[in-house]
């Protein structure tokens, strides 16, 4: 008895995982050398920011993918498919709109041969403890987003499993939503009211970790890397505003901007891959300029501590930390220990004139960012002074997947555009020198 | 709301023909060289079951029913290709390579040029029996209906969204119950939509194929069809009347029983989740909706198929995962299937080109080419016309909510009505005022076709959003700036949608319609229609077999070069969601 309970539930060793690439060849690693363990009674939140391989990380515990190396074993046996003794809550609830609320949580149960009768008596039992009484009959449709994701642990906790996964729960839900639902979810866990032993969920907000978790595994980026752990001793319920919640906020934030030593030469460490291959996140001119305007305003003054910025404006690491990199891949600004810091540049981008920005962030722009830099010279090289857009897509997909492939070159035609780098046609997929006139 | 579902096998892959598409066709026209080469071998003439047809008012409700369950069973194997064939390509990447481009090229062959064909193999199947006439004819029908509602199935099984599959796969659900579960639930919208569409045009094909000639052999089916045939035949212009009549009766009552129920059935299936939208009312749903002894009666059905629906029918083995091992077979079985794909391709390629030239000549390939020529104008002229009138009719319709609640409707039943059953009117009406048939039978095209403009039109206009009509009236553009900057981009996506679908039938039509017949007077239009038309009568099947080929390839060719780029600029441009 005892020997189980000190047992870990679920372990995950060295578990590797690669892009593919356009061309269906093993790209970057999106997890390297990932080991974690699980163990009863605790719920371990997965913080990082997009691109930090956490969701896929997720799936290969619940047994949806496959690692490219390393195992999953649950209770000592290896996870080779999905199994019973996990049940998964999806970000966007991910309900069967053609089912009713009662027929979704069924489903789970009939897929598994219950008897009709004890199938509808446990489905019942599930929706009355997680507070859909009276929406049995209504189709997911005419539910508020609150209301499906309820739909959505429903079906998860109707099958008994050992362990929930959740990915990122809340984070489609608004505020208030999002809060009622983490109240109630802590309610009936520290009540012990949900069969389940265990939690582990997928989160980017660092609040939301520190509020629900006993225990956080930061993901360092590119690749994915549990880059520290960290345990939360406080009592339920947690006060947001409690001078220990606050603090360990802001440990996290430093933990996560803490600067990388670069792995190798010409490596930029912030966004995968090298050179002309660097994977760009999809972050618009008007992001940009908002957030130099922001730092350099008279709240921050320059130089601004990331939870007082995401505070100021309301934004999540995921919205945060993309366009922040880009300022720092620019050379606009710097980060380091939960600090974002204007440069020189940064600073005279904020006070000048519409003309001035844009020839300054084209500068910029071929400078730092080597695609960018490699468009305008092949643009110059030719007679026509046009390229198609495919060439560079092809190009690209020698490094990426076909969706970061496209993603980067679009951030790159918006930025190229408002740099005046380069024009682009839409209509005809080309890139040129030419200005429409 | 139509645009969405409309399924085009081209409108997904690369623009100009690759060599996939010449193994399908040479494959295809080498099957049906070989049902020639097949039926020609039996006894001739064929042993065709002469069913007496009366032209007395009294059997057309007989004829009606006849018709209308060929129909059904038409619907019904097409619902059973359509289960099969696009499940099976959307689930294995390797026959997904030949499938889809077989599918593509069948769908731009005008199966009506070879309903000789399937005449002659089917009643050989059947020698003497009704049943071989009666397959053809299901066949016929079969054909004009089954590819786009593959290609909708294939198009929904291949995007069902990430998330959904994962739950199922989280769920455990097996394969069957992953398949009626979620996939086909998730098809539904898209299967439905063009399961009507595919029935609107399959009246015509019906009425063509119940009574038709194959040089000496007269095959006759007891159906709306063969009545009007006899009719003509017998010059009785008052039994057209009473043809039409009843057709007209006919899509009143699978309009209101069937089209309009189904659309508000499938509602229930979309997966966007916004509540609130517009919903499509059907008195037959209500009337089953509140009475009991009605809901009672489905209640078992349903209850039934809910209970298949969630066995799991495991397979006996399970396809084990190792991704190293399993490399090398995948790419082994690749090659292979390629391989033989290659060389199946190239020896049905060598087949057609056997057969054509030893019964043709260079002067007759130019002179089809010539003809095809002729009848795409047509096409193409037609279209423009029709566009020309019924895109203003559509916008000013669409853009007045009442008005186009009473007119949708009424267009789709109107597209739903057999054409052809009017072709004898025009008929008689060139004949009296000694009309030039070159360009008076090519009206008869676009008759059937031309609703589809207009619905889709109407149904654009109709979802073009409020804040840019208000926008474009605050800033005063008015006249020929609005039609050409405000609403023509608006309903430009429904407008392909509905214009390619008016193409797609009027070259089938145009078969049917270039060479037409009262009495034992003819009148023909120069044309690929009624050189296959005639071909047709004559018994001709080597003419046949190259009318039909080079208007394929024209109509392959046709949809890849405007259509496809036309589809994907709307898709891009002026999609308003």
């Amino acid at each position: 008895m005892l020997e189980t309970r000190l047992k870990p539930l679920l372990e995950v060793k060295d578990v590797c995982q690669s892009y593919l690439t356009g061309s269906g060849e093993t790209g970057a690693l999106v997890l390297d050398h990932v080991s974690l363990t699980l163990k009863e009674g605790e719920i371990v939140g997965l913080l990082g920011r997009s691109g930090s391989g956490k969701s896929s990380l997720l799936r290969i515990i619940s047994g949806l993918a496959k690692p490219t190396s390393g195992e999953v074993t649950f209770r000592g046996e290896p996870v080779r498919g999905p199994f019973e003794a996990v049940a998964m809550v999806f970000q966007s609830a991910a309900l069967f709109p053609w089912l009713s609320v009662l027929a979704n949580v069924e489903l789970g149960l009939r897929a598994k041969k219950v008897v009709e009768q004890e199938a509808r008596t446990r489905a019942l039992k599930a929706i009355d403890l997680i507070g859909l009484d009276g929406f049995e009959s209504a189709f997911p449709k005419e539910l508020s987003g609150g209301m499906r994701q309820r739909v959505g642990f429903a079906r998860a906790l109707v099958v008994n499993p050992q362990i929930l996964l959740m990915d990122e729960p809340f984070s489609a839900l608004d505020v208030l939503t999002a809060e009622t639902l983490r109240t109630d979810l802590l309610d009936l866990w520290v009540e012990g009211r949900m069969p389940i032993k265990s939690i582990l969920m997928v989160t980017h907000n660092i609040e939301e970790a520190v509020l629900m978790c006993n225990r956080i595994l930061v993901l360092s980026s590119n690749p994915g890397r549990i880059s520290a752990e960290i345990q939360v001793n406080l009592q339920h319920p947690r006060n947001r505003l409690g001078p220990e919640f606050r603090q360990l906020v802001d440990r996290i934030y430093a933990l996560m901007t803490r600067r990388k030593e670069p792995t190798y030469a010409g490596r930029e460490g912030t966004f995968p891959g090298v050179g002309v291959g660097m994977a760009l996140p999809e972050v618009s001119m008007e992001t940009l300029a908002g957030l130099i305007e922001t730092i350099a305003g008279p709240s921050f003054k320059g130089r601004a501590d990331l939870p007082a910025l995401a505070d100021e404006t309301a934004m999540a690491v995921d919205d945060l930390f993309p366009p922040a990199e880009t300022l720092q891949l620019l050379r606009f600004a710097e980060i380091e220990e939960g600090d974002i810091k204007l440069t020189p540049d940064g600073l005279r981008f904020a006070e000048a004139e519409v003309d001035v920005r844009k020839k300054l962030f084209g500068e910029h722009l071929v400078a730092y960012v080597p695609l960018a830099a490699r468009i305008r010279a092949v643009l110059d090289d030719r007679p026509s002074h046009a390229a198609r857009k495919a060439r560079f897509l092809e190009e690209l997909e020698d490094y990426m997947s076909d969706d970061y492939a496209e993603q980067t070159l679009k951030s790159v035609i918006d930025w190229g555009r408002y740099g005046e780098l380069f024009a682009y046609d839409e209509t005809t997929e080309t890139f040129s020198l030419e200005n429409p006139t | 709301m139509s645009s969405r579902f409309v399924a085009f096998a081209s409108l997904g892959r690369k623009a100009l023909p690759n060599q996939f598409d010449v193994i399908a066709l040479a494959v295809i026209f080498a099957g049906f060289i070989a049902i020639v080469h097949g039926t020609r071998g039996m006894i001739l003439p064929l042993q065709a079951p002469q069913s007496t047809i009366s032209l007395a008012y009294a059997n057309l409700p007989y004829y009606a029913l006849r018709t209308t369950l060929r129909m059904f069973a038409a619907i019904f194997f097409s619902l059973l290709f359509t289960f099969t064939y696009a499940t099976w390509a959307a689930k294995s990447r390797r026959a997904e390579r030949f499938l889809i481009p077989i599918l593509d090229v069948l769908q731009s062959v005008p199966i009506l040029g070879f309903l000789s064909f399937t005449v002659t193999f089917f009643l050989g199947l059947f020698p003497g029996s009704t049943l071989g006439a009666e397959c053809a004819a299901i066949f016929a029908i079969f054909t004009s209906q089954a590819w786009n509602m593959a290609f909708s199935f294939y198009q929904s099984l291949r995007n069902v969204p990430r998330e959904l599959n994962e739950v199922a796969n989280s769920l455990l659900l097996s394969p069957w119950q992953r398949f009626w579960q979620l996939e086909t639930p998730y098809a539904m919208p898209g299967l439905i939509w063009n399961t009507m569409m595919s029935m609107s045009g399959g009246w015509f094909f019906v009425v063509a194929s119940e009574a038709i000639s194959v040089g000496d052999t007269t095959v006759n089916l007891p159906g709306v069809g063969s009545y009007l045939a006899l009719a003509i035949d017998q010059r009785r212009i008052d039994a057209v009347v009473a043809a039409i009549l009843t057709m007209l009766a006919v899509i009143i009552a699978y309009d209101q029983l069937l089209f309009r129920p189904l659309v508000t059935f499938g509602a229930r299936f979309r997966v966007e989740l916004s509540g609130g939208e517009h919903e499509e009312k059907s008195w037959v749903i209500q009337l089953f909706r509140r009475t009991y002894l009605l809901r009672a009666l489905i209640a078992v059905p349903a209850q039934l198929f809910k209970r298949l629906a969630l066995l799991r029918l495991e397979l006996p083995f399970h396809p084990e995962l190792s991704a190293e091992a399993n490399r090398w077979r995948e790419r082994i079985l690749d090659a292979l299937s390629s391989g033989i794909g290659l060389l199946a391709g190239a020896w049905a390629l060598w087949l057609v080109y056997r057969y054509v030239s030893t019964h043709l000549t260079f002067a007759e390939l130019g002179q089809a080419v010539w003809l095809t020529s002729i009848t795409m104008l047509r096409v193409i002229a037609l279209i423009l016309l029709a566009s020309l009138i019924w895109v203003p009719v559509g916008v000013i319709i669409g853009l007045n909510s009442r008005l186009a609640e009473k007119i949708q409707p009424l267009a789709q039943f109107l597209a739903a009505f057999p054409a052809n059953v009017l072709f004898p009117i025009a008929v008689v009406l060139i004949v009296r005022f000694s009309l030039n048939p070159d360009i008076w039978l090519s009206f008869l095209i676009i008759f059937g076709t031309q609703w589809y403009i207009l619905f889709n039109v109407v149904g654009g206009a109709s979802a073009f959003p409020n804040d840019l009509r208000e926008a474009a009236a605050s800033f005063r553009v008015y006249g020929l700036d609005w039609w050409l900057m405000v609403i023509l981009p608006g309903v430009f996506p429904y407008y392909v949608t509905g214009a390619l679908t008016a193409s797609g039938g009027s070259w089938n039509a145009a078969i049917v319609a270039e060479y037409v017949k009262w009495g034992n007077q003819t009148v023909s239009a120069h044309g690929i229609g009624s050189y296959i038309a005639s071909a047709t009568a004559a018994g001709d099947y080597p003419r046949i077999v190259l009318g039909v080929a080079v208007m394929s390839v024209f109509v392959i060719f046709f949809n890849r070069i405007l259509w496809r780029p036309m589809s994907r600029f709307a898709e891009r441009r002026t999609r308003l969601d």
